[in-house]
């Protein structure tokens, strides 16, 4: 009952948090001065047939409602500037598709890597595996992604041409999902490493040994598990990260996903655009934080959600 | 026989009870007494080789940063008619860029430049979200619990594509307030783009900031040593300066460190999607991602600022990381 209690409050904040950024973002983007059909090579009379058409000549507090009313209904309004008249939601899901596709395959190596070394690095401490380990990755979060993609166009695309520079060739996936998933995986090698040692000095632990427990349940059983709990909450951020380090990767190699459209959106200024894919990529980091939170409130009941 | 009293009984040397010479512990006493926090923390610090190298690597950038424009014969914005894209040679170490301006001086104003955006919104960061998180913390009840609230809100909101946003609707009316207001023209040297990077990070990364202290502030008020001071009678001000401050000045003072590379990441990804610092203001941000056209016909032009961007990030990093567990001896086991 208690947890019931402490997870419809965390939704409900992560609802408030929704509306706190869809407003903010609307009337950001209502402050800046012009519209979209400043630009347009027609006449003050066509631009106010437009303006009408777009429903930008009534009161900004009608507008932001029925921005909302849309917003309910699936419906995130037109784009204005890059792709003129198509529907902002259909521009999302389906670029986002490619987004998620390359994503995804980024988190899995994330994942699949990061954990697995940082354990290593935690159970060798301060032998020689954990000193590499620990300067890779220290390495590998202090390097921006735009570094990164242009360090391994150079060297496999252009220096050694063994991986193509373009996205739709076979293998053309590969340099993308390391730019992006780099810096997660560091940062979860830190995460892993560090949480393990931790777990590594507790009483529980030496009770086992005492115990007359073999080493490798001590480790694999018990210590892992537990030391991978504070790993759950990384994976929000993990999300975040992955999708913001999308714009870099995508637009560097050209992969047609959403984070290219946001990058080309912010140039050129297609305000509706930018508000679309801000929203919806708001919505889901907070929809991936509040999973996580309640997944750490389910797997580890001492935590509070406070 | 008269019955003596069992201290009679005993042999006693009155020599035993006589008082020690004033200097008899003085000795251990300056063992441990004289090393304070500071200088404790300071010897662990020293101790910590890497977290010296990487200040090493600090001082000798921030030396190159702001030193170097002085020595260089050009100006970061000066275009020299012949010298277009030159690759790295005697005269151009760093090459030069498509309209003949020096890299090597534009990669040093660049340094300065990332520099001051990570260490002027570390404090911005600093001041506001560590009164913010005091007096939600001593002030507590109700008052707590709706600033925490909204802190609650920020921290939800995912914080690049705030700043994208506000960046890029902060921009232009910043640049006019700045041109045509009086009392904002001295601000024109910063430039607007790098104002309104710093307004950003004042509005959006206070929050991590203001947790922390307000996370310290309930946890000391609560310490033993806090009620037995406030026993003996220690005003308010003497709480806060003898004993809330020196207890959570270490957490605080890595957290800022560690913000100072955040921020200058965060501006190299603004420059990333063009709207960091504009120019012909350069930063190893707007650098690294001004060089990303040319990447395969002048790769120099990449080279030099993502290396020392990378350094830097590097280097604040694995200080700040040494500076926490001096600082904060508990947390290092």
């Amino acid at each position: 009952m208690e947890l019931f209690h402490k997870i419809s409050k965390r939704v409900l904040l992560a609802v408030f948090s929704f509306f706190v950024i869809v407003t903010i973002t609307f009337f950001l983007m209502n402050l800046i001065p012009g519209d979209p059909f400043m630009s347009e090579k027609a006449n003050a009379e066509a631009q106010a047939i437009l303006r009408a058409k777009y429903g930008l000549d009534q009161p900004i507090y009608i507008q932001y409602i029925k921005y909302l009313q849309g917003l309910f209904h699936g419906d995130m309004g037109n784009s204005y500037v890059l792709q003129k008249g198509r529907a902002i939601t259909e521009i999302v899901t389906e670029s986002f598709k490619v987004s998620m596709r390359l994503g995804a395959k980024a988190l899995c190596v994330a994942i699949l890597i990061g954990v697995p070394v940082g354990c290593i690095a935690g159970l060798w401490k301060d032998k020689a595996p954990d000193g590499v380990i620990r300067v890779i990755s220290a390495v590998g979060i202090s390097l921006p992604g735009y570094v990164v993609a242009a360090v391994l166009m150079l060297l496999l695309a252009v220096q050694f041409k063994v991986l193509p520079v373009s996205y739709n060739k076979p293998g053309g996936t590969i340099m993308p999902m390391i730019t992006l998933a780099l810096y997660p995986t560091c940062y979860l090698i830190r995460l892993t490493r560090s949480s393990i040692l931790e777990v590594l000095n507790q009483d529980y632990l030496r009770t086992e040994r005492a115990k007359g427990m073999s080493e490798f349940v001590v480790i694999f059983v018990h210590a892992l598990k537990n030391s991978l709990i504070p790993v759950i909450t990384y994976l929000g951020p993990l999300t975040a990260s992955i999708l913001t380090g999308g714009f870099v990767a995508e637009s560097v190699f050209n992969v047609p996903g959403l984070g290219r459209y946001f990058v080309s959106a912010i140039s050129a200024r297609d305000y509706t655009l930018i508000m679309g894919t801000t929203i919806f990529y708001a919505t889901l980091i907070i929809v991936m934080n509040l999973v996580c939170d309640i997944l750490y409130q389910i797997v580890d009941p001492r935590i509070k959600l406070d | 026989m008269e019955k003596q009293i069992l201290s009679m009984q005993l042999k006693i040397d009155p020599a035993d009870f006589a008082p020690l010479p004033k200097d008899y512990f003085q000795e251990s006493r300056d063992e441990t007494k004289e090393m304070g926090f500071w200088k404790s923390a300071w010897r662990r610090l020293l101790d910590n080789k890497i977290a010296m190298a990487a200040l090493c690597v600090i001082v000798i950038i921030a030396v190159f940063a702001l030193i170097g424009p002085m020595l260089s014969p050009y100006t970061y914005d000066q275009q020299i008619k012949g010298d277009e894209s030159m690759w790295p040679c005697m005269k151009h170490p760093f090459g030069t860029d498509r309209l003949g301006r020096d890299l090597l001086v534009r990669c040093m104003i660049g340094t300065r430049i990332s520099l001051s955006v990570g260490i002027v919104s570390a404090v911005i960061v600093l001041i506001i979200g560590s009164i913010y998180g005091a007096t939600s913390g001593l002030i507590g009840g109700k008052v707590d619990t709706a600033m925490m609230r909204l802190v609650d809100i920020v921290y939800s909101v995912p914080e690049i594509l705030l700043i994208v946003v506000i960046k890029l609707v902060i921009d232009e009316p910043l640049t006019n307030l700045v041109a045509n207001v009086e009392f904002f023209k001295p601000l024109q040297r910063i430039g607007s783009g790098l104002l309104a990077i710093f307004i950003v990070y004042g509005c959006l990364y206070w929050v991590g900031m203001a947790r922390i202290v307000r996370g310290q502030v309930l946890q000391l008020k609560e310490m033993e040593y806090v009620t037995a001071a406030r026993a003996l009678g220690a005003g308010k001000r003497r709480l806060i300066k003898e004993h809330l401050l020196p207890n959570c000045i270490g957490q605080l003072i890595a957290t800022v460190m560690l913000q100072i590379p955040s921020a200058i990441f965060t501006e190299a990804f603004l420059s990333f999607l063009g709207i960091g610092v504009s120019a012909p203001m350069a930063s190893l941000g707007s650098l690294t991602s001004d060089a990303l056209d040319s990447i395969t016909t002048c790769p120099y032009r990449m080279v030099f600022p993502a290396m020392i961007i990378s350094l830097i990030i590097l280097a604040f990093n694995l200080f700040g990381d040494g500076l926490r567990d001096a600082l904060d001896p508990k947390m290092k086991k």
